[in-house]
């Protein structure tokens, strides 16, 4: 696995703050994923990530939360619950229905010294601030010449929620990784949204972090210590020699549903939850696709140029000899996310339809 | 004269600029400065169109690719606006930036490097004419999107306040001040969402950003009054978000000064915002490759009669001016103004010629300057690294 303890420039000092906390220490090990039955401390996903920004606020007076909702409101979703009564409303900031003159005002901030943590109620909602996100935010370093970098964590709900029809239910992540200049954080459960989202906020880089709201209320162990997880280090969450089951975010719970499923019919698969897509962890898939000869791609964003379609490009481009199957990918269906019930479940993709690819993959 | 330049910079709009109006209270703003900073100004101004026809021409030549926006006709702008201010002020404006950059004490040498796309440029030759960015002098950009750079100025000043009220030091760990930003504008962006998204967190938030409409009078070929509602009276924009709104004539240094100043002052001291309408005007077309059939040589030759930079010579040069009658004498004779030329001409003749001199970035700058923490596995193509030190830096 490739080192994520970084060799910064050696300018850095002359285009970061003064004041700013190092990087975390990445070679410390990670407190374990799952703790022994009964000393769990079960938390939800939105607890846990109320409490990397709260940990991090504390620790640096840089760090502000700005967003709809986000203060008087307690968060849309209940993320940012309390944090305006422990930090005030010079750092929990209610902004107005504006996501291009809010993620704007974050970009100048973040120029300028601040660590700003901008809250999109959906994701959906970014493709208003385009411009800033997408023009500003990616490409300030190198368009002033290594002067200026653009450190803001944008962070939301990404992909279809309950029934939010077809401008609500945005999966970003297939649109926005084509644009260099972003890190792209998707946690897929509480333990990797607080670590992710810690390291998130003390990067240097912009980050777009995509929450899910169907996850929030999910519960999991998360540590009672900080702990920060690495971008670019995908975790193996389960292991099997038949086939590679890669995806990020959401998805991954409906791959472990499918592993469980088909290993009762004797196949096994592993499970790689990639956490970051980029960085991407190449490097873990083609280990996992050489000893399996086989994979399966699963990404909630629609097919065409998706990540899905990136995954196996690289995966055929550096391990074509070691491809027992052509690679498959499972993606939402390619037509704009429906309203009834029904439909939206046919559109997403689902454990079934998962195991249905590595059986195919598989020729079982 | 077309109707728009009648009704924006005519008899009408600049005579009666009603209740808003900037008004110095008693003493000009102008009268408390030494005379050498009146020369200073006028060396800049000259500076900044020496430099602005010599791009021309090296962009006729080929030297200068891309886009090239000229300055010519609007000095005073960026000259007396930013003499209001403090040098760790921050300021952001758009793509039409060289006056900018060389009013806020960027080298012509490397603004010039930039439009050559050399290494020795402010932006390593990775920004060009659009983006001249200035880290030492607080210049955030440059920027080629229009209005997109109105929500930076609001977040630049956002972030000073921050710096007093909640750090209670600045980001470096020094004393916090109160500080106001600049964001410039173009007439053209005034219909852009974008700045009315921040002109409402600028009043909704009480943030010291001015906004300075370089109002030249067209948005690339299209007349104010033809794109831009309320084209006679801009501030009724700005009072519907609850900001001071000014008009002020940007073709006197001097009187713009005098006009600006005390703007700032309050903006600082109140830590509020303000919209500067301010009327200027371009000589040369939109861009290097605009035919300007949109406006008659009449009409521009009309305001090549008031020129600014002929306006504060023949002031400095003056015998019966206050200034000139307390030191018994003109500040600046006919010989000193043609040294002054001279010299300019020379520092622009020196900042071409080493921007013709100067390497071109190495081929390894491609992948440098994406990532401050570049990390393996960022990209299929390539590996980020970090690239030479930027030359301002």
């Amino acid at each position: 696995m490739a080192s994520a303890n970084a060799v910064l420039s050696p300018h850095v000092d002359a285009i970061l703050p003064r004041t700013r906390p190092p990087l975390p220490d990445f070679t410390a090990e990670l407190p374990p994923f799952e703790a022994a039955p009964g000393r769990e401390r079960l938390i939800q996903f939105r607890e846990a990530l109320r409490e990397a920004m709260s940990e991090e606020m504390r620790r640096d007076k840089r760090v502000f939360l700005l967003g709809e909702e986000v203060a008087q409101y307690n968060g849309a979703y209940k993320i940012s619950q309390g944090m305006l009564d422990e930090f005030g409303p010079k750092r929990i900031i209610d902004s107005p229905i504006s996501e291009n003159g809010f993620a704007g005002l974050a970009v100048g901030a973040a120029m300028y010294g601040l660590k700003p943590i901008i809250e999109f109620m959906s994701w959906s909602f970014s493709l208003v601030a385009a411009d800033q996100i997408l023009n500003n935010v990616p490409k300030m370093l190198y368009m002033s010449g290594g002067q200026w970098g653009c450190p803001v964590v944008f962070r939301g709900n990404d992909g279809a929620g309950g029934q939010l029809g077809s401008t609500h239910s945005w999966c970003v992540e297939g649109l926005y990784s084509n644009v260099p200049g972003v890190k792209i954080v998707i946690p897929s459960n509480p333990y990797d949204a607080k670590g992710l989202l810690k390291t998130a906020i003390r990067d240097y880089d912009p980050v777009f972090f995509l929450e899910s709201e169907r996850m929030l209320g999910d519960k999991a162990h998360v540590p009672e210590e900080e702990y920060y997880i690495p971008f670019g280090q995908a975790h193996l969450r389960r292991e099997g020699g038949d086939c590679t089951l890669v995806s990020f975010g959401r998805p991954v719970n409906f791959c472990l549903e499918a592993d469980a499923a088909l290993r009762k019919d004797g196949i096994e698969c592993d499970v790689l939850d990639m956490r970051t897509i980029r960085p991407l962890d190449i490097d873990s898939i083609i280990r996992s696709v050489r000893k399996t000869g086989r994979l399966v791609v699963v990404d909630q964003c629609w097919p065409f140029a998706s990540v899905a379609s990136e995954v196996i490009t690289q995966v055929v481009e550096r391990a074509f000899d070691w491809l027992d199957h052509q690679p498959l990918r499972v993606n939402t269906e390619d037509v704009p996310t429906p309203y009834a019930k029904n439909l939206e479940a046919e559109y997403l993709p689902n454990p079934a339809k998962i195991a249905a690819a590595v059986r195919r993959s598989l020729g079982r | 004269m077309t109707t728009m330049a009648k009704d924006m910079h005519g008899a009408g709009a600049m005579k009666d600029q009603g209740p808003g109006k900037a008004q110095p209270a008693g003493t000009p703003a102008s009268d408390l400065l030494p005379d050498q900073t009146l020369v200073k100004w006028l060396r800049d101004m000259l500076l900044i169109r020496e430099f602005e026809m010599r791009c021309a021409q090296s962009y006729q030549q080929a030297k200068i690719g891309g886009f090239c926006h000229l300055y010519t006709g609007q000095e005073a702008v960026a000259v007396g606006t930013i003499a209001s201010v403090e040098h760790d002020d921050p300021i952001v404006t758009a793509y039409r930036d060289h006056g900018h950059a060389l009013a806020r004490g960027m080298s012509p040498a490397a603004c010039m490097a930039e439009m050559y796309g050399k290494v020795t440029g402010c932006a390593k030759g990775k920004g060009g004419s659009m983006h001249m960015f200035d880290r030492p002098n607080w210049l955030f950009g440059g920027h080629g999107i229009v209005g997109a750079q109105t929500p930076l100025g609001t977040g630049l000043a956002f972030a000073a306040r921050y710096e007093w009220e909640v750090l209670g030091a600045s980001v470096d760990g020094g004393p916090a001040k109160k500080k106001v930003s600049l964001a410039y504008l173009g007439d053209g962006a005034l219909n852009q969402g974008a700045l009315h998204e921040a002109m409402n967190l600028a009043g909704l938030y009480s943030i010291p950003v001015i906004y300075i409409v370089e109002n030249n009078g067209y948005s690339m070929g299209t007349a104010i009054d033809r794109g831009t509602t309320m084209a006679h009276d801009l501030r009724k924009k700005a009072d519907a978000y609850g900001i001071r709104g000014e008009i002020i004539d940007g073709f006197d240094v001097v009187s713009l000064y005098d006009h600006f100043k005390p703007v700032v002052d309050w903006c600082r001291a109140e830590q509020r915002p303000a919209f500067i309408d301010l009327k200027t005007y371009r000589y040369l077309g939109h861009s290097m490759s605009d035919p300007q059939k949109y406006r008659t040589k009449d009409e521009v030759e009309a305001f090549k009669g008031k020129d600014s930079i002929d306006a504060l010579a023949s002031r400095l040069m003056s015998a019966d001016s206050p200034r000139a009658k307390k030191r018994g004498g003109p500040i600046l004779d006919e010989a000193a103004l043609q040294a002054l030329q001279a010299e300019v001409r020379e520092e622009v003749r020196r900042a071409v010629d080493e921007a013709e001199a100067a390497p071109t970035p190495d081929a390894a700058e491609l992948y440098t300057d994406v990532f401050l923490n570049p990390q393996p596995n960022l990209s299929p193509s390539g590996d980020y690294t970090h690239g030479s030190r930027n030359p301002l830096l």
